[in-house]
């Protein structure tokens, strides 16, 4: 793995391999191909380093206690809001409130914007190529409030059909919810245009940025949305901690979502009154190993720079899309103009699942199924797909080991026979 | 050849592809007194199986849906396996074969062609998979309404 030379943390030349210790591994007594990163990325040594560092010399609980583990533990915590403020381009840290991931993040704006906002016979427009995690927490709302669910149909090539966007968007819609990466089809959506469109329409825009914030700048200003979603463990972090975005005056006039330590001013069995955002957010001691974890990450990716890792990929997408793309039988699933670092598709006559095995005894971890977009799927007439999807550290030699092995199955499945 | 691919070997065995190209008995059944469905939502496959029983037999069976080549070939073979068995046979064969390929399998049990799926053993993500088509079959003679799933 890995053409990108990069300066490591000691100052030296390193390749990707060797920063993320999981990739010197052998699987099945092969060389680990991880092409599995829009699941999740593998974790670089600076950030196992720092989850661990922390527990060793830092870990209290935070905002509480007056001794000076707790002050430090603080100031750690705050710096990790302050790095994810500067990897959105946020204006202000307060705007940035943690939580479990994107699914969690979405799932706060549902509830405690969607509850408190949203009335019978409003509509949430959300799109055909969203993941799970961002139709079913809107769904749920639309139960609660009696709002109406609206969904902007996709092309056959995986592009939004912006004509039927624009004719979706009306007077009732409060809130547009869309993906700024596909995660079955890596279709780059056009941001910009549709947050522009949405607000002269009078909703809120949510953007769900887990596929993204990994692979491209993001600057949540120049999109101009409301809110925007991501998981650390996508960003080469930890698992279990991700972040919200959300505008000071929109945050400043939600209600809390759940209740507890951390996130009330005073309480008092007759009333209480609740902490600003984003503490109003985060009730209960927070994964502050995560915090910590996902600074690091994104100090990872800020020092390579996220606009050199886009480019890699970017490369490394063209290359695969013509290499696997010119193997007969395979058919590319989502083509469109704008895409990043997933390719996703199927292979005559070998469902997906086999296909995944096989790779698997190949030392290759991909993706098979419905990449929990099932409503995608349905749209585009397959039950699944093969998902390969790139990260920094994935190179030419990774393309040519998944073509190989696509080879090798067809081999198995429509030739010989035996492996 | 490395161990791995003599697993690889085992598990995609000619017959299962034949099974998967030409599967066996693969066809609704206007007349079937038993249908029951099989679902494994997250790999999405898929498929109903319909069974004819009459004085304590299994007179026909059959399948129709879609899935891996593991699942097809599974639910194609388990339909030859038990056409014209009587229900406590079928029965006591979805017991042992799920045994054989998720724990100890009974001592001296003759599984014939079924020994072809033993392979998935090795790879434990894929036995939902062989597995699917039996469940389906257990709540067909039961008279389970719930679609099975075995993920």
């Amino acid at each position: 793995m890995s053409v990108l030379a990069f300066p490591s943390r000691t100052g030296g030349c390193l390749r990707g391999v060797e920063d993320f210790p999981i990739l010197s591994r052998r699987i099945r007594n092969k060389p680990l191909v991880y092409l599995d990163n829009a699941a999740t990325t593998q974790k670089p040594e600076v950030v196992i380093e720092a989850e661990s560092l922390y527990y060793r010399e830092s870990n209290a609980n935070i905002h509480r206690g007056v001794h000076w583990l707790s002050q430090r533990a603080t100031d750690l915590y705050d710096e990790g809001r302050e790095s994810v403020r500067r990897l959105l381009n946020a204006a202000r840290s307060d705007e940035i409130v943690f939580t479990r991931g994107t699914t969690e993040a979405i799932n706060l704006v549902a509830y405690s914007w969607g509850c408190s906002q949203l009335r019978a016979g409003d509509e949430v427009l959300i799109t055909a190529m969203e993941h799970h995690s961002n139709i079913v927490p809107w769904q749920l709302v639309c139960e609660q409030t009696g709002a109406l669910l609206r969904v902007v149909p996709v092309s056959d090539c995986g592009e939004l059909d912006l004509e039927a966007f624009e004719a979706l968007l009306g007077p009732r819609t409060r809130m547009f919810a869309v993906a700024h990466v596909s995660n079955a089809l890596g279709t780059v959506n056009p941001l910009p245009w549709l947050i522009e469109r949405a607000h002269a329409a009078g909703a809120r825009v949510l953007v769900d940025g887990a596929q993204a914030v990994a692979h491209m700048p993001v600057d949540v200003r120049a999109l101009g949305c409301d809110f925007y979603a991501f998981s650390g463990h996508k960003l080469y972090g930890p698992t279990g901690i991700g972040a919200l975005y959300g505008r000071a005056e929109l945050l400043a006039t939600m209600p809390p979502w759940q209740g507890g330590g951390d996130m009330i001013r005073t309480v008092s069995f007759e009333r209480t009154t609740y902490a600003p955002p984003p503490q109003r957010f985060e009730a209960g001691t927070p994964n502050i190993a995560g915090v910590v974890g996902l600074a690091a990450a994104i100090g990872y990716v800020e020092h390579l720079g996220l606009d050199k890792i886009a480019a890699h990929e970017q490369a490394l997408l063209a290359h695969a899309t013509e290499a696997v793309g010119a193997i007969d039988g395979v058919r590319l699933i989502g083509t469109a103009a704008h895409k990043s670092g997933i390719l996703s598709f199927t292979v005559d006559g070998i469902h997906p699942h086999d296909l995944g095995t096989i790779l698997d005894t190949q030392g290759i971890a991909i993706r098979a199924g419905h990449h929990c977009a099932m409503p995608l799927m349905t749209r585009l007439g397959i039950p699944g797909t093969a998902r390969a999807s790139f990260a920094l550290y994935n190179d030419e030699n990774d393309i040519a080991a998944l073509v190989a092995a696509i080879r090798k199955a067809q081999h198995m499945f429509n030739g010989g026979g035996q492996p | 050849m490395s161990g791995i691919d003599a697993h690889l070997r085992e598990l995609y065995q000619e017959v299962i592809f034949d099974h998967n190209r030409q599967p066996r008995n693969f066809h609704a059944m206007p007349d079937a007194d038993r249908v029951a469905e099989g679902y494994n939502p997250l790999c999405g496959d898929q498929l109903t199986v319909y069974l004819r029983v009459a004085d304590g037999k299994v007179e026909d069976v059959s399948f129709v849906g879609h899935g891996c080549a593991i699942s097809k070939a599974s639910a194609s073979l388990m339909t030859e396996a038990v056409k014209g068995r009587p229900v406590e046979e079928a029965e006591a064969l979805f017991r042992d074969f799920h045994a054989l390929l998720t724990g100890t399998p009974p001592e001296g049990r003759d599984f014939g062609k079924l020994e072809v799926l033993t392979g998935v053993r090795e790879f434990p993500a894929r036995v939902k998979c062989a597995t699917l088509a039996w469940h389906t079959l257990h709540n067909a003679l039961t008279g389970e309404h719930d679609p099975a799933r075995t993920e």
